[in-house]
């Protein structure tokens, strides 16, 4: 094996330098549940592993703006303790909880599962339905973009070798609105995702839809807004006709593989399946919300 | 390869090592502290074999590198039973024959334990939720989740 080096930076500054100096493969550490089985399997070879946890603010939750910042390397069991953040985005809550078990959620964090960049994240369909940005720092200092410019392929990711995410940024909730995540494998617990639906809407007082995002994951590359979201479903209630139209649509977004977890044809047609289930959830608690 | 000094605390006891930074916790704990109640079964994080808490959140000590112990509290199986006095989780282990190769045990052992320190009276479908990540292979899993439930139920002080 190849010299490896550690470091447990304690500022961004200090971080950014390290990767930026770094003469091989650098890579950067949340959580590690994805990075130590790549390090253990052979999968990546890094000279430097630069461990962002003793960074301040990086791990935690605040609420901001009537938003929420959440911290890079918040671990999954603490998302999922925090009640006033799993009032307002109960699908993202429920994503990020979905990944690993009680040990992986004692460290997997949102950072991770985003830059792992596998196209079945639990927690990305949900944070880009949920309209999130992350905070990005680097040697050109910080910038702030939508989660969904960060994933570019399976594995790979828009970052620059010296940047990182500390934070993702939630917005503002609007009165009546809610999200929700499904996510179909074939039991119960421990696996990856065939198909997940992320649904973020907004209803009025009437039931009808004002906005909408939808996003799915497993079906693509990456995780892929269903683009023509606002025609079948925002300016109507969720009735028969707009979740039969928010099934089309979904299917019609789907460009998946065929592997071990399912064919092309099974993940397009469960696509809309969990897309309309997940609608439902989200519409409903929406609508408790008045 | 630079060797990392690592200051920590391990059931308690305020514990030193030094290790090569591609080490893992589960590493270190078992080769170098001789502490092989935690055992190595996937090294993927998928078993549960090898888990611990780190500052009272359960963990897979293969899924973390020895060095990022460091100034943290770590509780392993061997940290549960009191000298001669077994936990109440280990005791009713016993009781309801809940292990037969033994292997996952003293995994099962430590993230029951976690579980009922935050929630001392788990359902039985919060038992089998939240031991999902600990695989046995022998049990079919209903002697352990038995087992868990009966000394919740000791622990609560509610049994006879």
């Amino acid at each position: 094996m190849p010299s490896l080096a550690y470091t447990a930076p304690s500022s961004v500054e200090e971080a950014v330098r390290a990767l930026a100096g770094a003469s091989g493969l650098a890579k950067v550490l949340s959580g590690g549940t994805d990075l130590l089985v790549q390090l253990r399997s052979g999968r990546t070879t890094p000279s430097l592993i630069v461990d962002t946890k003793k960074i301040p603010g990086i791990s935690g939750i605040r609420e901001e703006d009537g938003g929420f910042v959440i911290g890079a390397a918040t671990p999954g069991a603490v998302i999922g303790e925090n009640q006033a953040l799993a009032r307002a985005w109960p699908g993202l809550v429920e994503a990020a909880n979905l990944i690993g078990s009680t040990q992986v959620q004692g460290r997997a964090s949102l950072a991770g599962n985003l830059c792992n960049a596998s196209p079945a994240a639990d927690s990305v369909p949900a944070l880009i339905a949920a309209r999130a940005t992350c905070v990005i720092v680097g040697s050109n200092g910080k910038r702030e973009v939508p989660v969904e410019t960060i994933c570019t392929g399976p594995g790979r990711t828009s970052l620059a070798r010296d940047e990182f995410i500390i934070e993702f940024r939630l917005p503002k909730r609007e009165p009546r609105s809610a999200d929700a995540y499904l996510r179909f494998i074939p039991r119960t617990e421990m696996d990856i995702a065939v198909v997940g639906a992320a649904v973020n809407l907004t209803r009025d007082a009437s039931g009808i839809i004002t906005d909408a995002r939808v996003v799915l994951g497993a079906v693509a590359p990456t995780a892929v807004i269903v683009a023509d979201t606002a025609a079948p479903l925002t300016g109507r209630k969720l009735d028969d006709a707009a979740l039969a139209a928010l099934d089309k649509a979904a299917r019609a977004a789907c460009k998946p593989i065929s592997d071990k977890r399912g064919t092309v044809e099974y993940r397009i047609k469960v696509a809309g399946v969990m897309t309309r289930r997940a609608a439902a959830i989200a519409y409903a608690r929406a609508g408790e919300r008045q | 390869m630079s060797k990392h000094h690592v200051s920590t605390t391990i059931n308690g006891e305020p514990t030193e090592f030094l290790c090569e930074p591609q080490l893992t916790l589960l590493d270190v704990l078992r080769d170098e502290l001789r502490l092989t109640g935690s055992k190595e079964g996937c090294s993927s994080g998928d078993c549960g074999a090898c888990s611990v808490t780190v500052d009272g959140r359960l963990v897979c000590s293969c899924l973390m590198l020895a060095v990022e112990a460091e100034g943290k509290s770590i509780e392993t199986v061997e940290g549960m039973a009191k000298g001669h006095d077994l936990h109440p989780l280990q005791q009713k282990f016993l009781e309801h024959a809940a292990l037969q190769c033994g292997f996952c045990t003293p995994g099962v052992l430590v993230a029951s334990k976690a579980l009922l320190d935050r929630n001392p009276d788990p359902t039985e479908t919060e038992v089998r939720y939240w031991l999902a990540g600990n695989l046995c292979r022998c049990t079919g899993y209903d002697k352990i989740v038995r087992a868990v439930m009966d000394a919740a139920a000791e622990m609560r002080g509610a049994s006879v």
